[in-house]
């Protein structure tokens, strides 16, 4: 696999506080500049465009999620698929150009680390996927959609996640 | 047809993709962020309930970002939803609707089976599994996998980061689990 140009960050040089492990970078702030509550409603917006894109293709239907799986439909593989060399170009251009952030930072991807989890919780969540039709971004935009007991999804999703943290020790990894 | 009148149609899949994965580039340029949503659930738990748990004892509030990127997600949906309607009827293959005939669904009307997500289903067995089970299964999933379709399918493949093909393909291989073994058999027990 090809290795990536971006700096790699190991658990020593780690910045912020969070655990140091893989797990801890997904979705990860790699900004060393503070933020306040005004420069964070720029991702509340990111968000909002994103959520109207969620709804508006319908990639929170829980019938397109049944499509998929059934493999009746091209529409979810297509937007995934699309979605990643979308990403993909993107992030070859930002390595090719050395493009930094707003900023002025360095662009900055920590690497994913293997570990057994990916098996084991990939499975379970894919078994919650295609029973909830949703995975966690179409949580949110379903309940903004009005479906208010999705709620209850969502605090189920988060025992889940509060009861992998109990028992992450004793989990196989 | 008016510009306003396009956007309210549903949107397809070639619009869509590509706007999603841009996703990935506008936050690492606005502000070194990795796109990921299923974080956001351990930061909410890292700031309401951390029990002392050391999975949840980090600075939550340096990833606070997160938060609001999926409080941006809910009002995009609110607003998709209420503001941008779509003026035609919700359509479903043909193929996946017989099937799930089968399992008893019979409204197809909306983007959500309406005899699964209904208020009513609550205090059911409908909605422990639908609801309470399928939740756990993906917060739980999701965050011993490392991430979800935003963070492994999305950001990790775009990245070229093989971890994320082998969570990728065990979330396809949950799913299809998951549609063609576990649900026959919880809708048998619900119905």
């Amino acid at each position: 696999m090809a290795t990536t140009k971006f700096k790699t960050v190991s658990g020593i040089n780690l910045k912020d506080q969070l655990d140091q492990d893989a797990d801890s970078y997904d979705g990860t702030n790699q900004q060393s500049q503070k933020e306040g509550f005004g420069a964070n409603l720029k991702y509340l917006l990111v968000g909002l465009f994103f959520g109207i894109v969620f709804v508006k293709a319908e990639i929170v239907s829980w019938f397109r999620i049944q499509e998929m799986f059934r493999l009746d439909s091209f529409h979810m593989y297509g937007v995934i698929g699309s979605a990643v060399v979308t990403g993909l170009i993107s992030l070859q251009i930002i390595k090719r150009f050395n493009i930094k952030t707003r900023s002025g930072e360095e662009i900055n991807i920590p690497s994913k680390t293997f570990n057994k989890g990916q098996i084991y919780g990939g499975f379970l969540f894919g078994l919650g996927w295609a029973i909830t039709g949703a995975c966690p971004g179409p949580l949110f935009a379903q309940i903004g959609s009005g479906f208010f007991v999705v709620i209850i999804t969502l605090l189920s999703a988060i025992a889940g996640t509060w009861t992998y943290g109990l028992l992450r020790s004793k989990l196989p990894h | 047809m008016d510009l306003f009148e396009m956007i309210r149609k549903p949107w397809p899949w070639y619009v869509a993709g590509p706007i999603i994965g841009m996703t990935v580039p506008v936050l690492l340029l606005l502000g070194n962020k990795s796109f990921g949503i299923s974080s956001s659930l351990r930061h909410i738990c890292a700031a309401v309930i951390p029990a002392n748990i050391s999975f949840f004892k980090y600075d939550w509030k340096k990833e606070i970002w997160n938060l609001f990127f999926v409080a941006g997600i809910t009002i995009g949906g609110f607003i998709a939803t209420y503001l941008l309607t779509n003026p035609e009827s919700f359509m479903i293959a043909e193929k996946t609707q017989t099937s799930l005939s089968q399992l008893g669904i019979t409204d197809f009307s909306g983007l959500m089976p309406a005899e699964i997500f209904a208020v009513e289903n609550i205090f059911s067995l409908k909605g422990l599994i639908f609801f309470v089970l399928g939740g756990f299964l993906v917060g739980f999933g999701t965050r011993y996998a490392g991430g979800c379709t935003s963070g492994h399918a999305i950001m990790g493949l775009s990245n070229l980061q093989w971890p994320s093909l082998v969570a990728t393909i065990f979330f396809m291989i949950g799913g299809f689990f998951s549609t063609w073994i576990l649900l026959p058999w919880l809708f048998q027990l619900v119905n």
